[in-house]
Formats: structure tokens, sequence, C-alpha cells
């Protein structure tokens, strides 16, 4: 990895510090093109990774993280990109593969990817009004129709928000045996609600 | 078959045997219940070790697994149902033909199971009547064949109509044979 060949070809390029691999903030607008020269001249030939982050307390708050490995010197480059206006350059066209990450990290957290070729959502269904991966969502969902209308007129169901009995679960860590996962709020389940 | 569906007279042995009509129809159902393997997560592949040599499904007349909702009259729900996918298996029950039964496998084909979140339908008779559950993540292929010679026997013992339970209320559905 050539860091500075990549920075001194792209000087709005900033190194941020990392544990584990050279790790770069790229400008919004320079992120395809970056992606194209570590794939064409550094020998970055895939893409291990794209996914959404979401800072609340940072503007812009939105973000998109890729993991690019070289399979010729078997290492890693971590790029991210702040979002401009909740958009980032879609990165399809230098490596294919990106097309269902992008539509995933669009699913999650409403990023939209200029110039993806197919911007649908792939896990939830088209007509779903939220982004679930962004912090403010709960994790046990908000009540929406079910996607199909005709199965919900049969059935009487709704999308419900799912019962979390003193949810969200976590591992406080330590020893495995026991760390198993507790709700962080205990003090109401099934039986006493909550106050 | 219980004892008292047959009467069975010495005297022309080998010949006649009296019953009703009911218990032969409820007997042959028993006995051929084919299943529409609703796989659609883990528990699925128990499913298909159930089918599978070792635990031999077919043992107890149920190994025709048919992937055609047409050809079947027994949807076992093996794996965790999405809200995307729950118009899925609500119509594949739809194009069943009466009369048939649907097995709820595994925890999240139940309850959801563990995944109390935003994506997962917390329990598949919320869609469907359900006639059996199976406990267990995943249950074993063991349980599974429990939970189908009970459907069996729940099949031997319908008089004309059937209990399910649907949306956490029993329901009573005809059956016209
Ligand atoms: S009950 Fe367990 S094994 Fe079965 S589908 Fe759910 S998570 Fe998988």
């Amino acid at each position: 990895m050539d860091a500075a060949a990549l920075t001194l070809k792209f000087p709005r390029t900033q190194s941020l510090k990392s544990i584990d691999m050279p790790t770069f903030a790229v400008a919004n607008d320079e992120l395809t093109e970056i992606v194209r020269y570590l794939r064409d001249t550094q020998g970055f030939d895939l893409l291990a990774d794209l996914c959404g982050v979401d800072w609340p307390y940072r503007s812009p708050r939105f973000g998109v993280v890729l993991h690019l490995l070289s399979t010729t010197n078997k290492e890693y480059v971590r790029l991210h990109a702040a979002c401009d206006n909740d958009a980032v350059p879609s990165v399809t066209s230098v490596h294919p593969g990106a097309n269902w990450h992008e539509r995933e990290a669009y699913d999650m957290f409403g990023i939209k990817f200029t110039g993806h070729p197919d911007p649908r959502r792939i896990l939830m269904w088209e007509s779903y009004p939220y982004h679930p991966l962004r912090k403010e969502f709960p994790l046990a969902g908000i009540e929406v129709p079910l996607p199909a209308a005709d199965v919900a007129a049969v059935t009487g169901q709704n999308v419900e928000p799912a019962p979390m009995m003193g949810g969200p679960f976590v591992s406080h860590g330590g020893h495995m045996s026991s760390a198993e996962p507790q709700a962080l709020d205990q003090s109401w389940n099934e039986e006493k609600p909550k106050a | 078959m219980v004892q008292s569906d047959f009467s069975y007279n010495s005297k022309i042995e080998g010949e006649v045997i009296v019953t009703r009509a009911d218990a032969v129809v409820n007997w042959v159902r028993s006995h051929s219940v084919w299943p529409m393997p609703m796989g659609l997560a883990c528990c699925a592949i128990e499913l298909m070790a159930a089918g599978g040599s070792r635990f031999d499904i077919s043992r107890f007349g149920m190994e025709v697994m048919r992937f055609s909702p047409r050809q079947a009259d027994c949807m076992i729900v093996s794996g965790t149902v999405t809200y995307k996918m729950a118009e899925v298996v609500r119509r594949i029950y739809d194009q069943m033909a009466e009369p048939k039964w649907v097995v709820a496998m595994g925890a999240c084909a139940s309850t959801g199971g563990m995944y109390r979140s935003y994506a997962t339908l917390q329990g598949v008779d919320n869609i469907v009547p359900v006639d059996i559950y199976i406990s267990g993540c995943p249950p074993r292929p063991e349980a599974l064949l429990d939970g189908m010679m009970l459907l069996q026997e729940k099949i031997r013992n319908e008089g004309g109509s059937l209990k399910r339970t649907f949306r956490g209320r029993t329901v009573e559905t005809k059956i016209v044979s």
C-alpha cells in the first residue's frame, strides 16, 4: 500500500488512526475515482465489504465504509466517505459486486448511491417507510400495514412491534460461561408491565 | 384407529371388516400425509434430516415431500417467518386443497423465537391456522417425527371438523369428505 502516492494524487484524502489496516477519510465526490485508482494502480482488486454507518452526533451524520483487499499483495485498506445530503457516489462502475451492498446500505440507512443501476431496497419490502438500522429506530419495530393488502385483509395482521420483554439484550462481557445476554432493563417483563 | 372403529367377526374370517366410512377415510389420510416443506431457515435442515435414511420419515407414510402446494396437504413451516415472507406463506397455504394441516416446526415458526425484531412475524399462527407446534431450536428430527405422529393421531380422531389455533383463538373448520 503506497499511502503517499494516494494522498499525493488525491490531496483531500486524510489518513485516519486505525489499529488494524491503513484507513483513509476520502472526499465524497472523489470516492469512485479513488476506488478505481486503488484497483488499477495499487492492486486492490476485491471489494470485501461496503456498509453504511450512522453517527447521530456528527455532521454529516451518515457515511459509508469500504474494505478493499489486494489479492496479490495480501493487504487491506479501509476507506470512509461521509455523505453529502445523505448521498455518496456509487462504486458499482468499478466493482459490480457493490450493487447489493449499496442496496442494503440504502435499505437500512437511507443512504442514496448516485449512479446506482438498480436503487431498490433489498431486505425490507419496497413500500416500507423506515430505515431500520438508523439509531433512532426501535429494534422492536413500528406498526405499519403488511405489504400485501389482501393477505392483511384475510388475516387481520399488521407489522407489529415485537415484544421485547425487558430488552434489548446485551452481553456484559467477561467469561463465556457468565456472559449470557441479559436485558439492560430488568425491572419489567411479561407479567410486570413497564412502569 | 381405535379398537371400537372395527368390529371383527371370526365366523367370516378374512372376508369382511365392518367399520365406519369416517374412520376409513381418516385412517387413509393419516397414513398418506404429503408434506409441503416450507423451509425458511435453519429448522429446514432438520426437516431434511428427518427425510433422509437415518431418521426415515417414510416409516410413517409421510415422505412424499411436494414443493407444489397443489399436491400437498400438510404445510411444515420450518424456519423464521419474516413479514416480507408472510404473504408468500399465506398464499401457498391458500393454494393447498382441503383437507390441509399446518405444523409449526421450531421456536421461530411457533412464536418468532429469538427474533424479537422489526422484521419477524411473531408466530406463523398469526397468518395461518396451526394444528401442531413443535418446540426446539431447532427440534431434533425425532421431535419432528413425534409431532407428525401427533398430527396423525389428530387426523384419525377428527369427526368431520378440525380444531386449530389461529391468532390466539381456537377455530373450527368443517371437513367435507
Ligand atoms: S427455531 Fe432455531 S433452528 Fe429453527 S429456524 Fe428458528 S433459529 Fe433456526
